[in-house]
């Protein structure tokens, strides 16, 4: 089975955020960076089956020279090798931009699963892979908590609201984003990221990929929202606060 | 050109988010000038059709086709995409639930256009409408236009519109007959179904300590258990510790987790994604422990602390014990 997971770069989690002078994005300089973990998870799951099945893990990630390094470590994981559409503005483009550049940067690979997080954890709009389904002309299935081959198609389980979920069975190839959870993540071995150094990266830009099309939304500001409802907040020595939390519940809101 | 509101359902039944969704496209239709209408697609929904069209929409699609009976992501995006192409709408506005997760991206790409999904709110400036979403799981907020030419795409975020104040109307409900083909729709939906009774029910505790990212390593959780025992308090956890296995999956509060009210809710360590805060923010008192001052936890929270949840935890441990004493 030859399986593309897309990943992305992303802030690292617990980053304390600052928007820009400009007011167009974070300020990036003191920031560190990460596999967009829902894509963790996908990579995770094409792993797996590729264990299983056999056959070849290629990642796929659109962003800066600085993506370089979460393209590594998917290698050091197990991915077979990278493909990096390289570009410092990609930011600038719409979900539907970057997802084309991604459509034909896999239009010589024929992939038969293509697999992506739900969702990135700093734009989150939760489209990539769907979006790249419909321009690859590809059946689709999102948050999905479990891929089993079935005949020359698969079967995977979506996740649905409330606690319910879905077997949908699908012919290959397809694109399935996955749910977070669907696997404990495995961590790089030592020999894991010596061969890493070794694996093909492929690189290109935008301009390989001919013209991503005019955007069709743009943002066009970014900003910290403003807080409405004003919570008692306590700062200071972790003694004295816990004390003045205490003495708030106990006498205000009488719930110890 | 109308705004159209798109429904979802099932068996029949309106998806309750879809009303806020509705609102919303009231709303821009008075500020934008222009007609509300609705459809609601899927197989014998006449009488969903029936209900929206009280309820403000001035015409209701009834998009009825037997291909359309089970939920499939082509078939309810190819009988959208011939509604669009007839009626021309200029804005399209869908509730942003896990079913338009799945098809509306592909409705809106099949279209070349982007959608903007999981809106929380809008301005009208000069007629130049503005959409406003989160980035960054809801830390920062971002002003989205739209660009190029009509028709434009977006979803709206639970409870981001009040769906109370409806009007009682009565609007027109029209059928159509979308082209669908059986050949276009490519995977094969099973019935829904639930795991094994949940083990644990959060929505009786009194008092939830719950933990999220903050807490780092699995080994840690400890420290917020000791805080729960000398509480008498659940322990809960949002998603990411529950997808690491650092806690199983029933302990889970947010929209893929348990839904829970208790007299007091402790968010140790919790930024507050909107798939938590929707889990949690019904609670009597909430508590939020947290390092980022801009955590949109404490949006929701009557007491905080911004502090090293390391140090302020077992602090907190110290001090309810002797309060308790």
């Amino acid at each position: 089975m030859k399986i593309v997971v897309c990943i992305k770069q992303a802030p690292a989690r617990d980053s304390l955020l600052r928007i820009n002078a400009a007011n167009s994005w974070i300020n990036e300089d003191d920031i560190a960076f990460e596999i967009n973990e829902p894509d963790a998870y996908a990579l995770e799951e094409g792993l797996r089956l590729k264990e299983k099945h056999g056959g070849e893990v290629v990642a796929l990630c659109a962003g800066p020279a600085r993506a370089a390094q979460t393209i590594r470590e998917a290698l050091a994981k197990g991915a077979d090798r990278a493909i990096h559409i390289e570009d410092e503005n990609l930011g600038a483009l719409d979900p539907l931009a970057v997802a084309r550049l991604m459509s034909s940067a896999l239009a010589a690979e024929q992939p038969d699963l293509v697999l992506t997080g739900l969702q990135s954890d700093d734009l989150g709009y939760g489209q990539t892979g769907v979006i790249l389904a419909e321009l690859m002309s590809l059946p689709h299935a999102t948050l999905i908590m479990q891929v089993e081959a079935e005949g020359a198609g698969i079967r995977v389980k979506r996740e649905l609201e409330d606690g319910w979920f879905q077997h949908v069975e699908m012919p290959l190839p397809a694109l399935l984003t996955i749910q977070s959870g669907i696997g404990k993540l495995r961590y790089a071995t030592l020999m894991g990221i010596k061969k890493a150094k070794t694996k093909e990266i492929k690189r290109l830009t935008p301009s390989d990929l001919g013209a991503p099309g005019t955007p069709s939304i743009q943002v066009t500001r970014v900003y910290l929202p403003s807080r409405t409802k004003q919570a008692q907040l306590f700062e200071g020595p972790p003694r004295e606060v816990a004390a003045k939390l205490v003495e708030k519940l106990k006498f205000e809101a009488r719930v110890i | 050109m109308s705004i159209l509101a798109v429904f979802e359902q099932r068996d029949g039944v309106v998806n309750k988010m879809a009303w806020e969704t509705l609102a919303a496209a009231l709303q821009l239709g008075e500020q934008l000038g222009q007609p509300v209408e609705a459809a609601v697609a899927g197989k014998g929904i006449g009488g969903a059709a029936q209900e929206i069209a009280a309820r403000g929409a001035s015409k209701v699609y009834a998009v009825e086709h037997d291909l359309l009976g089970q939920y499939t992501p082509d078939g309810q995006a190819a009988a959208l995409r011939t509604l669009i192409a007839k009626i021309r709408p200029y804005l399209v506005l869908f509730p942003h639930t896990y079913q338009v997760r799945d098809y509306a991206p592909k409705l809106a790409t099949a279209l070349n256009r982007a959608l903007v999904s999981d809106v929380i709110g809008h301005r009208v400036e000069g007629g130049k409408l503005t959409l406003v979403r989160q980035l960054f799981q809801g830390k920062v907020n971002a002003d989205v236009q739209f660009a190029g030419d009509a028709p434009y795409f977006a979803s709206i975020q639970a409870g981001a519109y009040r769906a109370d104040r409806l009007p009682a109307t009565t609007g027109a409900v029209e059928a159509f007959a979308p082209e669908i083909a059986a050949g276009q729709i490519r995977s094969v939906p099973r019935e829904w179904f639930r795991e094994s009774q949940r083990a644990v029910d959060l929505t009786t505790a009194e008092i939830i300590v719950s933990v999220g990212r903050g807490i780092k390593e699995a080994e840690n959780i400890s420290i917020v258990q000791k805080l729960a025992d000398v509480l008498g308090a659940e322990l809960a956890a949002s998603r990411p510790i529950c997808d690491n296995g650092w806690l199983p999956m029933e302990r889970q509060v947010g929209s893929s987790g348990q839904t829970v009210a208790p007299k007091m809710y402790i968010a140790v360590g919790i930024s507050g994604a909107i798939q938590h805060l929707v889990g949690m923010k019904g609670s009597k008192t909430i508590v939020a422990i947290n390092k980022d001052a801009n955590a949109p936890i404490f949006e929701v929270a009557d007491y905080g602390i911004i502090g090293d949840l390391f140090q302020v935890v077992p602090a907190l441990v110290e001090e309810i014990k002797k309060a308790k004493g």
